[in-house]
């Protein structure tokens, strides 16, 4: 039971900028891909969330052994694929309690139009409201959040850090069996990051998520503690290793695997 | 009165709607325009002279009166084809049971009864020409309201209707009024007296159900000073291969202090022409609010209108218009600013799909003598294909240096990046497309009793699937 990537190679506008990238994160495990601006880690992300804009020239990307490819990305989402997005879009006039109603609801099968009654009531394809409603209270006590939030239009006027968990409260309720977490750190401050870790370790513990961590830096991983980390450098993973990995790549600096790999040649 | 039964039928599965009722008619006018239509008309309503010469008068500047000829293609449109008249029962009723079961089965289907018991002040339902069944409240009524089918205002109320009947809407205004003027039959007729608070709102349900049908409801709302009404009109009709036309006049006159709301939520099916005249005239400190929302017919043309007559009247207009393919929508608003310290806020948000085309026609208008006038007048368009049109044409007229006057318009798409966070998060790129439309509506839906916007959300749902009919 793995996120499997097999020698991916994805273009953008006709530039390639994935250039085989092999990974296998199992259930239950957390891997990090650290890289520098630019390496290519969030296309990786898009990419296996389905975005249109990303073309994959070569390679394969599987979930449990079934491939991503010929899935939409509400379909991959279906499969168990969540990707905690670093920029999330904001979308006016939806409040993010009916959004949340709406996603939970389509993921967990209420959305199969194929099992409603013909003249089903209309809100036939939402989860009944108070299981919902109770199931909500509960991640955002998790999550330390105000309920208040719920009512806000969807990312409209959010702050880095309340984006941010907005996307892990999503994941909550998902429940994915794998979660990508693309710069979740970013624009989190100290404390927020703290609750925000406490949450997504929780919810692997729950959902015996495999997590793949993409991160600029350190930081978060004091908090989530990798099994694996990949270094990732101009398209590629060039070093793979344990979690003492990323400490000696937050003394030396990315500089440091350049030369090593200038050395390696 | 024969009535043939058990005659229901859906025609399609997914839209409640479109079903058509058999009736044998009471009576039936024949196809096309004549003073032969009126005389006959008017005599099988035991109308007074005056009605009768206000008719005759009103078709003269009808056939004199040329076609309009902008904002939708009128060209298809055929005024001998249509029928006039048509009476579906013998005598309107006042209690649910009497109502013969055929009708009684269409407005149980389009769920009319369940609504009056549970959350409105009282109900109209008309059925082509006529008004077949009408309550008020006993709470509503004890208080003096009035809220009757214009044939029956006529009849019990003539000095009222021939005091305000064409005085905000003239007849000779356009040549659609004109029409409706001559022709008109069924519509409500309100007054709200003094100081009077009709908490829940009043609604009229419009039904085309025959074939080629000219329906021409007439309503005034009279809104006494310092009282408050909500009026909703819902109208729909089955999808005929023939056309029917639907040419509204509405009324409404909002007193000294008072609130008037008039809600529509129009969903004829896509043969109909929908080409209605409604204005408001608002005396000082009153509160005129139009909340229309179209999502039915072919062809529309609808501006509602306040016309802000005394100091610190306000008016508000708030529409949504939602084309599909083959839909052609010219809709918009005015305000007619006429004192000082007047305020207009208009709103139109309208959403093209496929072939769809809607346009926003505004106009605002500053006379001398309306100081310090504010209005602000926002258009945004949702254009969801490459091939749907939007189109916006503001006037503006200003003879106050003064006054305040803003315009924003905004045109877009939903971005490929919104679409694709939705459908991240498991929900079909249907599903996606309409939460993305239910959150530009949002402004729109909020204003709308709780029943309406659930309603209005499921038409949306139907309109993305194309199933309208």
């Amino acid at each position: 039971m793995a996120l499997e990537i097999r020698d991916l190679h994805v273009a953008v506008d006709g530039k390639e900028i994935l250039k085989g990238v092999s990974l296998n994160v199992e259930r239950g495990s957390t891997h990090a891909l650290m890289g520098p601006n630019g390496s290519g880690k969030s296309t990786l992300s898009y990419t296996l969330m389905g975005h249109p804009k990303y073309l994959i020239t070569q390679g394969d990307a599987l979930i449990d052994g079934v491939s991503l490819l010929e899935m939409t990305p509400d379909q991959r989402a279906r499969a168990g694929l969540f990707l905690a997005m670093q920029y999330p879009v904001a979308i006016s006039g939806v409040s993010l309690y009916s959004f949340l109603h709406a996603a939970t609801s389509a993921v967990r099968g209420f959305g199969d139009r194929s099992a409603r009654p013909a003249r089903g009531r209309f809100n036939a394809h939402l989860m009944p409201m108070r299981e919902f409603r109770k199931e909500v209270n509960g991640k955002l006590d998790l999550l330390e959040m105000d309920p208040v939030f719920l009512r806000r239009y969807l990312n409209e006027g959010f702050s880095g850090g309340e984006k941010k968990r907005a996307e892990i409260l999503q994941m909550a309720l998902l429940k994915p069996k794998f979660s990508v977490l693309d710069e979740t750190d970013s624009g989190l401050d100290i404390d927020a990051l703290r609750i925000v870790s406490k949450g997504i370790n929780a919810l692997q513990d729950e959902l015996n998520m495999g997590l793949l961590v993409i991160t600029h830096y350190q930081r978060i991983l004091n908090y989530i503690h990798p099994d694996v980390v990949h270094i990732f450098v101009d398209g590629r993973v060039v070093k793979t290793g344990d979690a003492k990995l990323a400490e000696i790549l937050e003394e030396q600096g990315y500089e440091w695997v350049r030369q090593e790999l200038a050395l390696g040649d | 009165m024969s009535v043939n039964q058990d005659k229901l039928r859906d025609i399609k599965e997914q839209d409640r709607y479109d079903f058509r009722t058999e009736i044998d008619y009471v009576h039936r006018s024949r196809r096309g325009i004549g003073v032969d239509v009126v005389h006959e008309i008017s005599a099988l309503k035991g109308e007074p002279q005056w009605m009768l010469d206000f008719r005759l008068k009103a078709l003269d500047i009808f056939l004199e009166m040329p076609m309009p000829e902008w904002g939708v293609d009128l060209g298809a449109l055929d005024f001998e084809e249509f029928y006039y008249f048509m009476r579906a029962t013998d005598t309107k009723k006042r209690t649910w049971e009497e109502v013969p079961d055929a009708i009684k089965d269409t407005f149980d289907k389009l769920g009319i009864p369940e609504a009056e018991r549970k959350y409105l002040a009282g109900v109209e339902t008309q059925m082509d020409s006529e008004a077949v069944y009408s309550s008020l409240k006993e709470e509503w009524e004890s208080q003096g309201i009035l809220f009757v089918d214009m044939d029956t205002a006529v009849r019990e109320h003539p000095e009222l209707v021939q005091a305000h009947i064409s005085t905000v809407v003239p007849i000779r205004d356009n040549k659609f009024a004109a029409l409706n003027s001559a022709f008109w039959s069924g519509g409500s007729f309100v007054y709200v007296p003094k100081g009077v608070n009709v908490e829940i709102p009043l609604q009229a349900y419009f039904r085309i159900n025959a074939q080629s049908l000219g329906q021409f409801e007439r309503t005034i709302i009279i809104a006494d000073e310092g009282s408050n009404v909500h009026y909703i009109e819902g109208c729909t009709a089955p999808q005929y291969a023939e056309a029917a036309l639907h040419t509204g006049v509405i009324e409404i006159f909002v007193r000294k202090g008072a609130h008037a709301r008039y809600t529509t939520i129009q969903n004829w099916s896509r043969n109909v022409y929908n080409l209605v005249t409604q204005r408001a005239v608002v005396d000082e400190d009153g509160l005129m609010e139009w909340v229309d929302g179209n999502l039915g017919s072919g062809v529309t043309m609808k501006y509602p209108a306040v016309i802000l007559k005394g100091a610190r009247a306000r008016g508000m207009i708030l529409s949504i218009a939602f084309a599909g393919d083959d839909q052609h929508y010219d809709a918009g608003a005015k305000a007619i600013h006429l004192a000082p310290d007047t305020n207009s806020i208009i709103t139109s948000k309208s959403i093209s799909k496929g072939n769809g085309r809607s346009g926003f026609r505004g106009l605002v208008h500053v006379a001398r003598g309306a100081e310090r006038a504010q209005s602000k007048v926002v258009c945004d368009a949702l254009l969801l294909d490459p091939e749907s049109r939007s189109d916006t044409y503001p006037y503006i007229d200003v003879s106050e240096d003064n006054s305040k006057i803003e315009h924003e318009a905004t045109v877009s798409k939903i971005s490929e990046d919104q679409l694709f966070y939705l459908m991240s998060r498991g929900l079909t790129e249907e599903q996606a497309s309409a939460i993305i439309i239910n959150g530009f509506l949002e402004p729109f839906v909020k204003e709308l009793p709780m029943e309406y916007a659930v309603e209005l959300n499921r038409l949306i749902q139907l309109q993305m699937e194309g199933s309208v009919g």
